[in-house]
């Protein structure tokens, strides 16, 4: 985005800027000198000009300041010119130094990679089990996850409906330390497709019958056997025909007790019916690889102790 | 503003001591040139000097206890006074002493008037020295003025080379020791000897240097007269009883020359010889004589000087004296009076109260972060678990392994990734924890809670924190 983007009606309020800046340190300037020299009618120097307080024993003079003080007027006017020659100051005028907040946080941006990356590019040739036993690196990944990773999950990784738990032991993408690390470096994508249009609302009452006998309660006989008629037609190629899902699809295992959307019968309801689509942003380009590394560690860390 | 308390008189007031121009309001400074003065109060503003400067130069060599002795480590948030480690949650403590620091000095107004500007303010204390230096290179007030108004020449050229080479050398070593303050100045002096100093430091010791050498080399009295707060508001701590420096009119006047000899009541003259050696030592260019005015910082080199001729004319010092305004109108003078006592209770109990705070303080700090993005969560056997980061602050030098406890809840269950909880000396450690409970407890759905943290090897380190959980009201 460029200042210009922001006068794209028109140019008035650049010019009402300019205007109104440039006029005020001229009109500074015209006030130094107008006060700067004597009045009619005003006490001459080093007269009292008659305002007394304390019963008249304290009484105001006349008196000159330095001269170097009125320079201290005209520098600051000076610094004002030079300031709003350089950088940008006066409506659209981009400054002579093209100075930008973009251009300076980017070269902040920089300079802190530059100090701080050798810390995190330290642990990033060592593989991840064996980095788990490393007391500074769990710190240091500890502290990444409160930053980016608990507003989410939780600080203490145990997730909350919708966001998976990342200390339970269960995956759905696999718990293995490469596949943690994957999932926070590109992201990952968990769609479930909404089945009511195709199935009908029996069929959701069916299905969800099942899915609840799968995991071992109690559910209507006929529901249940109508049930696994349609899992095997829709379900099964995802969530695995014993419904122990699949860690490379991300489909969840239907069969334990932990449920990311909910595990009431109607919010399992809800969820063939409408579908859901769960995302985990991509952090390569925000974190980069070592600092990943260091965050999939304490992960894995979390369920392998 | 020009205030003058001592006399009803305005017309007495001080002449401008700068020419004014003809068309401004401003007008050129005339360099004041205050002349060497010998006496008690000079000697006590030496050793003031000698004593407090040697303090400034000298307290950040000291080592104590393995680390500087005052050092305000601002990269690091610490900020260690001799045995005493703050941090900035303590800046409370600091808040407490400039409070006090003001107190003090208003009382010490109060009583005995500008002490603080004629002896101690740093802007006195520096320009002592620089005026030290000037008169060593310089020569005597009136060497000063000749070659001030003296063509340039090549003499005039060295010795004023000289002058400000020792002056900018000695602001410089000033901006150096201030930034040992704020870097480990023995690392600052090798930095400093290789000339490899990281920008910020470069730039302080050279902004300090800049301060000391315009303060004390050129602004001088301006300081006092022009930017000095204090200066302007002094007259509010001043009553009728507060020591000030004082001409003793009744006595002095009608001033004139006279012969030693001579008896001054035959010529109708009064004490004051009028030699004006009193003008010529004041370092703010006034004369004492036109009374009480806002420019004077109490320094006594008047006193001093008079009390010199005095003693030469045979007369009876205190011509010039520390005096108040009733003594001087022989009333009685009351040190003892409403004013000094509320300032001396004040400043009593609070100095005592700085001190039992910090005798108190303990170096541990617990804050509790409750976990915004849920409200709690249920795991699936039916609990309730609600998770906080804790920050446990070890402001303490050692380590320390601690005990965390919570109560408040029945049944309330800590959950903890790792049971050892330890923090090296000056560590903030960051722990999550997951708090678990039966709802069937809860009466409300926010429960106040109870985290408190111990350390193992010492029962009085220790705090105790509040919280709040959150739940379905399943017990109302």
């Amino acid at each position: 985005m460029t200042v210009n983007d922001f006068s794209f009606t028109s140019n008035f309020w650049s010019w009402w800027i300019i205007v109104l800046t440039v006029g005020n340190i001229l009109a500074c300037w015209w006030l130094v000198r107008w006060t700067g020299k004597p009045k009619a009618n005003e006490a001459a120097q080093g007269d009292v000009t008659g305002h007394t307080w304390d019963e008249g024993t304290l009484a105001e003079y006349n008196n000159p300041l330095p001269r170097w003080w009125l320079w201290l007027f005209y520098i600051t006017m000076i610094f004002g010119a030079v300031y709003l020659f350089l950088y940008p100051g006066l409506g659209t005028y981009t400054g002579y130094l093209k100075w930008t907040h973009q251009g300076e946080y980017a070269r902040d941006m920089e300079a802190a990679d530059q100090k701080y990356g050798p810390l995190f590019a330290k642990y990033a040739g060592t593989p991840i089990p064996q980095l788990a036993a490393d007391a500074d690196a769990l710190k240091i990944g500890q502290r990444l996850f409160v930053n980016y990773c608990a507003s989410c999950h939780g600080s203490d990784a145990g997730g909350g409906p919708g966001f998976p738990s990342l200390s339970d032991g269960d995956w759905l993408y696999g718990g293995e330390a490469d596949a943690i690390k994957l999932s926070i470096l590109d992201g990952r994508a968990g769609v479930m497709p909404a089945w009511g249009p195709v199935l009908n609302e029996q069929g959701v009452d069916e299905v969800t019958a099942y899915v609840l006998s799968l995991g071992g309660r109690d559910a209507d006989a006929d529901k249940v056997a109508a049930g696994q008629t349609h899992y095997a037609t829709y379900c099964a190629a995802c969530h695995g025909a014993d419904g122990t899902g699949n860690t490379a699809l991300g489909a969840p295992n239907l069969t334990d007790n932990t449920w990311l959307y909910g595990g009431s019968p109607g919010v399992i309801r809800q969820t063939i019916n409408d579908g859901r689509n769960g995302r985990m942003p991509a952090h390569r380009d925000f974190l980069g690889e070592d600092k990943s590394h260091l965050l999939a560690t304490y992960i894995y860390s979390l369920s392998n102790k | 503003m020009s205030s003058d308390r001592a006399t009803a008189e305005p017309a007495s007031a001080p002449p401008p001591q700068q020419e004014s121009g003809e068309d401004e309001a401003y007008a050129k400074h005339k360099k004041v040139y205050p002349r060497e003065v010998h006496g008690i109060f000079a000697s006590l503003r030496t050793l003031g000097v000698a004593v407090l400067l040697g303090l400034f130069y000298g307290v950040a060599w000291l080592p104590w206890e393995g680390h500087q002795s005052v050092l305000l480590d601002l990269p690091a948030r610490k900020f260690y006074i001799f045995g005493l480690t703050f941090w900035p949650q303590d800046f409370f403590y600091f808040a407490w002493l400039l409070i006090i620091a003001a107190l003090a000095l208003f009382y010490v107004t109060a009583l005995a008037g500008r002490l603080w500007c004629g002896y101690a303010c740093p802007q006195t204390v520096w320009t002592e020295i620089f005026l030290w230096i000037e008169r060593k290179v310089e020569g005597s007030r009136n060497q000063q003025i000749k070659r001030d108004k003296s063509d340039i020449t090549a003499t005039k050229f060295r010795v004023k080379a000289t002058k400000h080479f020792i002056w900018l050398a000695f602001s410089l070593f000033t901006g150096f020791t201030f930034v040992g303050y704020f870097t480990p100045i023995r690392e600052l002096a090798v930095s400093f000897v290789n000339w490899d100093l990281g920008p910020w430091e470069t730039f302080w010791i050279f902004f300090y240097g800049f301060a000391t050498y315009g303060n004390a080399g050129w602004m001088r009295e301006q300081v006092c007269i022009y930017m000095c707060p204090y200066a302007r508001f002094q007259a509010a701590m001043f009553d009728k009883d507060t020591l000030v420096i004082a001409y003793d009119e009744e006595r002095g006047e009608p001033r004139g020359s006279r012969k030693k000899a001579s008896d001054p009541r035959q010529a109708g003259l009064g004490d004051c010889v009028d030699c004006t050696l009193c003008v010529q030592v004041c370092p703010t260019g006034i004369d004492i004589r036109d009374g009480l005015q806002y420019q004077c910082i109490g320094c006594a080199a008047c006193i001093d000087v008079c009390d010199e001729v005095m003693d030469k004319m045979g007369y009876e010092k205190g011509l010039v004296r520390y005096s108040t305004e009733h003594a001087m109108a022989g009333i009685h003078t009351d040190i003892v009076r409403p004013r000094t006592i509320m300032y001396t209770i004040l400043l009593a109990a609070l100095t005592i109260g700085l001190i039992y705070a910090i005798g108190q303080r303990m170096p541990l700090e617990l804050d509790i972060l409750r976990d915004r993005n849920s409200l709690y969560r249920e795991t699936s056997d039916g609990m309730v678990e609600n998770v906080y980061t804790l920050k446990i602050v070890n402001m303490d030098e050692k380590a320390h392994r601690y005990s965390l406890g919570v109560s408040g809840l029945e049944g309330l269950e800590l959950i903890l990734s790792n049971p050892v909880i330890e923090a090296s000396g000056g560590e903030v450690l960051s722990l999550p924890v997951s708090l678990r409970v039966d709802p069937i407890v809860l009466e409300r759905t926010a429960n106040e809670i109870e985290f408190t943290i111990s350390a193992d090897d010492n029962a009085e380190l220790r705090r105790t924190e509040t919280a709040r959980f959150l739940g379905p009201a399943m017990a109302r």
